[in-house]
This record gives structure tokens, C-alpha cells and sequence, in this order.
């Protein structure tokens, strides 16, 4: 434990965490909605901001968040109106995101492209003080949206026209739900990099998911997955003088392929155990209501 | 009395071709109320339209006395859609998606209440699925799937239950289940709307139906009985009528067999 004994680790530990749990629990939603890679979209756009914040000598990750937001309220609204080809619109602003963010850099006289690599593939060990503020932030303004709403949420997600008859405030829950992912990819932007985004926020899941039945515990056990995963990949990083981002990465997708054939066995092991359902059986009709 | 549900001159659909010409359906409380038809006659559009979920051409939509669109009363609807949407990439368990149906009922952010948790727990043992509230949907039969759904719709304590094709593709037990669940909602007090191909077992529920043929209502009026006025073939002379049960010989075409699947 004596790598953490400084303070550049210490900060690069926490900031690691923070994104470890806030990247998963958001990204349960996305995972819901078959939108995996839609972090990885927004973290071209934030590029964009991050590149501004460079070329006029502003903070990056405040840039990066406007930027992000931008782009996902965007995205959103693309989504919802489903008139343009949804994935053409989407590429021009993916694209047009990264393209950008290279232009505007190269257009500085103290930058080039090489700048971004730290944010495209995060670079957790030089986190600052403010930097950790600003994750600590913007992570709890994540946790509070995808925790605390979790059945709203999980309403729009699961069945949005329900939602909608239901008298849900769903135009604004879809635009939460899109801003406080832009917040997630620039929590997580320090830690593992715009490009690496997307695999925090679904890789957990995916992994948890071969062992819940629920969507609260998948969440939940999501968010354990990601914080271990962060936390280690910053250990393995300084003592083996590791890239921080990819180790983190590399671990969880190492902890989904070992879990997934353990899942598999696990769930052998209950079928061949006792039966505990009735099956599909014929349940009686006999059955009163309570209104 | 104010009617639940009240549809008058609906005209909907797309601009250059309505789907709902001139619609006018009300439902007193206490009706069951079947809407049958043709694949492609309207029904799912009328419901939609009931719910505020189309743009009306002309013509209004009324719930429980109110312009649909200024309807907020949100929880005394329990809808049931024709099947669970795309579902998901995620598991969820019967409770959660049940629990869904109380929000029309909570402050948003809010903790569920005792309430809350009493209602999921009645309305999944009120399609029998009791003791089930934990199992992933996902490992659910189609049927028991549908069962699901309805009791989501319950669990808003609803005065209107409005199902869309509940019954489609579910298998024998559920069908008596989901009988009897409606069978216990209507013995409360409780008013439906059904949109169905074929009643099978809810035949002896339903206290009126609606004949939707080309967006028009074509009969409006008692339940058909197969095992009443229509039964001996040919019918008695009288009135003109409309066979609304399936299966029967010499069926007018176009409203049940004419552009089956």
C-alpha cells in the first residue's frame, strides 16, 4: 500500500473511484436501452470542449462538461424526434466532435494533437486538487440522478410509452438522463480517457448482470465491480508502471471473462439443484383484485 | 353520469388517410367494453387516441369528464400494451417492474411508502404470480410476461383498466388467470376497455362491444353471445346485425377474416 503514500497517487486513487462508481451506475441505463456506446459518442464531442478549454487557456473539464452536455441534449433530441437516420445524425456529431477538437488544438501556438492524448486516454496521476473537486462534483451529481431516480429512470428506460401514459415527465427525464451522462464521460475523462469511457460504464454491468435477476442489485453490484476495478487498476498502474486508463479497462473486461463462465456454471449448479419454481404452470384463477 | 371514456367524432390518423373516421365510443362506469375489429380497422388507434397519445384531427377525447389533454389524473388509468417493450438490455424483476405502476402516484424522488409496497405485493398475487416478485421477467413465460403487465397496470389502483390485445399469443392458464383478475377488478367497481382479436375465456366479462370495421364503428351495442340470438344459423329475420364472435359461418368479410394475417 505504500504506492499510495503519495499524493499524486492519493489523488489519482480517488479520482479513479469516483468514476469507478458513477460510470456504472449511469451506465445501467444506457445498457437498459441498448445505447452501450452511446458514452463513447459523447466523449468525441467532449473532445471538442477540451480543446477550447486548451486553445483559450480555460480548465478543460469545464469546457469538456459544456461541450458534452451539448452534445447529449443534441443526441437526445435527435432521438426523440427519430425523423433524421438516427446513427447518420450521430456520426456527423461524433466526428465532427473529434475533428474538431483537433482542429481547434492544432490552431493554439502552445498545442498540438499530442495535448489531447492525455484526455483521449486519461491520465489519472496527474489529477489536481481542483481536478478532484470538480470529479467529486460532478461524480456525486451523477450518483444523486442515477441512484435517487432509479425507478423514474428505470420507467423511461424500460417501457417509455407506459411512462408516457402514466403521466411520467419523460422529455425531461430523457434530457436528465442524457446531461448526467455527459457528466459521467467527463468525470471518468481523468481517469481512463474520452476513448475508454464507454467500457467503464458497460463493462461492469455487463459483467453483474451474469449473476443479478433485478435491475437495482445489477446496478448495485455494477458500482462494486467499477470501484474494484478502478482501485486496482490504479495500484497495478504505479506499482508496475502500467498506462492507468487501459489497466483499469483491461481489468474489468479480465473480471467480465472470468465471471462469465462462472456465471454460467453457477446458474448449472441452481438448475440441477432442487426445483424452486412452479414452472409455467396453471396458476388458479380464483384470484380478487384490491383496489 | 360522467362517462369514463368518451370518444366523439375522433378523427385521427395520418393527414391524407385518417385511421378514425368519425369515431364516437362512450363507456359508462362499470362497462366492459370490447373493441374488436380487423387487423388495420383502428383498434389500437383508438386506444391510443383515448389515451392522449395521437394528435386528434377533429373531434374530442374525454377521461372521467376531461379534455384528455388536460387530464392529469394519471393513476386512475391502467394501461396494459399489447407486450412488453423492446424489454431491455438489463434483468428486472417482477417487483420492479411492477413497482413502475405506482409512480403515477409518487413525488418524483420521493420513497416508496408502505402504500406503495402493499399495492405491488396485492396486485402481483392478483394475477398469480404471488411469491414470483423476486424472479427475473426475463425468465418468465410469455403468458406469465402479460400477467406481469397487467398487474403493473393494477398496481396504480386504477378506476379504468384499458388492456390492448391482452390475450394475444398467451397461453390457456394465463388466459383463465387474466379472466379472473379482470372478473375481480369489474366485481370492485372497476370499468374496462379491451381491445381483442378473439375473447375466448373474458367472452362472459364483456358487457358490451364495439365493431370497428375501415375506422368506422360498425356496431355498437350487448355483447354477442354465440349461444344466443345468432346461434341457430340462419339468423331470425330483423335489424341488420354484425357477427362480432369468431369462427362463426358466413361471416360479413372484412370484419374478422377479411385481411387476417
Amino acid at each position: 500500500m505504500e504506492i499510495f503514500a503519495s499524493q499524486f497517487m492519493q489523488y489519482a486513487l480517488l479520482g479513479a473511484l469516483i468514476t469507478g462508481l458513477a460510470a456504472p451506475a449511469l451506465g445501467t441505463y444506457l445498457v437498459q436501452r441498448r445505447l452501450a456506446l452511446i458514452g463513447d459518442g459523447i466523449g468525441h464531442v467532449a473532445l471538442t470542449g477540451v480543446a477550447v478549454g486548451l486553445l483559450t487557456a480555460q480548465a478543460p473539464v469545464l469546457t469538456a462538461v459544456l461541450a458534452a452536455v451539448a452534445g447529449a441534449v443534441v443526441i437526445e433530441l435527435v432521438r426523440q424526434r427519430g425523423r433524421t437516420p438516427g446513427d447518420v445524425a450521430l456520426a456527423i456529431l461524433f466526428y465532427g466532435g473529434i475533428a474538431g477538437g483537433v482542429f481547434l488544438v492544432n490552431l493554439s501556438e502552445r498545442h498540438t494533437s499530442a495535448s489531447l492524448t492525455a484526455y483521449l486516454f486519461g491520465s489519472p496521476l496527474t489529477t489536481t486538487g481542483p481536478d478532484l473537486l470538480v470529479m467529486g462534483l460532478l461524480g456525486a451529481a451523477v450518483l444523486v440522478v442515477a441512484v435517487g431516480l432509479r425507478p423514474w429512470l428505470f420507467a423511461i428506460c424500460h417501457d417509455e410509452e407506459y411512462a408516457r401514459v402514466s403521466g411520467l415527465p419523460v422529455g425531461p427525464l430523457n434530457l436528465l438522463l442524457a446531461v448526467a451522462t455527459a457528466l459521467t464521460v467527463t468525470v471518468a475523462m481523468r481517469a481512463v480517457g474520452l476513448l475508454l469511457v464507454s467500457a467503464l460504464m458497460v463493462v461492469p454491468v455487463a459483467t453483474a448482470q451474469r449473476f443479478t435477476g433485478g435491475f437495482a442489485t445489477t446496478q448495485w453490484l455494477a458500482m462494486v465491480i467499477g470501484v474494484l476495478a478502478a482501485g486496482a487498476g490504479i495500484g497495478v498502474a504505479g506499482g508496475y508502471d502500467t498506462a492507468p486508463g487501459a489497466t483499469i479497462v483491461l481489468l474489468a473486461i479480465a473480471g467480465f471473462a472470468v465471471a462469465a463462465p462462472a456465471a454460467a456454471g453457477w446458474r448449472w449448479l441452481r438448475r440441477t439443484g432442487p426445483d424452486r419454481t412452479g414452472g409455467a404452470g396453471a396458476e388458479p384463477p380464483e384470484l380478487a383484485v384490491s383496489r | 353520469m360522467t362517462p369514463v371514456l368518451e370518444l366523439r367524432r375522433v378523427v385521427a390518423g395520418y393527414p391524407d388517410r385518417p385511421v378514425l373516421r368519425e369515431v364516437s365510443v362512450a363507456v359508462a362506469p362499470g362497462d366492459v367494453l370490447a373493441v374488436l375489429g380487423a387487423n388495420g380497422s383502428g383498434k389500437s388507434t383508438l386506444v391510443r387516441a383515448a389515451l392522449g397519445r395521437l394528435p386528434l384531427t377533429s373531434g374530442t377525447v374525454a377521461l372521467f369528464g376531461t379534455p384528455v389533454h388536460r387530464f392529469r389524473q394519471r393513476h386512475r388509468i391502467g394501461y396494459v400494451p399489447q407486450r412488453l417493450g423492446a424489454g431491455g438490455g438489463v434483468p428486472a424483476t417482477v417487483a420492479e417492474v411492477v413497482g413502475t405502476g405506482r409512480l403515477s402516484r409518487r413525488r418524483l424522488g420521493s420513497r416508496p411508502r408502505p402504500a406503495d409496497r402493499v399495492a405491488v405485493a396485492q396486485a402481483i398475487a392478483a394475477v398469480g404470480l404471488a411469491g414470483r416478485d423476486r424472479d427475473p421477467v426475463a425468465t418468465l413465460s410469455g403468458g406469465q410476461q402479460q400477467r406481469v403487465l397487467i398487474a403493473r397496470a393494477l398496481a396504480t389502483g386504477p378506476d379504468l383498466l384499458v388492456l390492448d390485445e391482452p390475450t394475444a399469443g398467451v397461453d390457456a392458464p394465463s388466459q383463465l388467470a387474466f379472466a379472473g383478475t379482470v372478473s375481480g377488478f369489474v366485481a370492485g367497481g372497476g370499468t374496462v376497455v379491451l381491445v381483442a382479436h378473439e375473447l375466448g375465456p373474458l367472452e362472459e366479462l364483456v358487457s358490451r362491444a364495439v365493431v370497428l370495421h375501415d375506422g368506422r364503428v360498425a356496431y355498437d351495442g350487448p355483447a354477442p353471445r354465440p349461444s344466443g340470438y345468432c346461434a341457430d344459423w340462419p339468423p331470425p329475420a330483423g335489424p341488420a346485425h354484425v357477427h362480432v364472435h369468431p369462427h362463426a359461418p358466413a361471416e360479413p368479410p372484412g370484419i374478422w377474416r377479411g385481411d387476417d394475417r
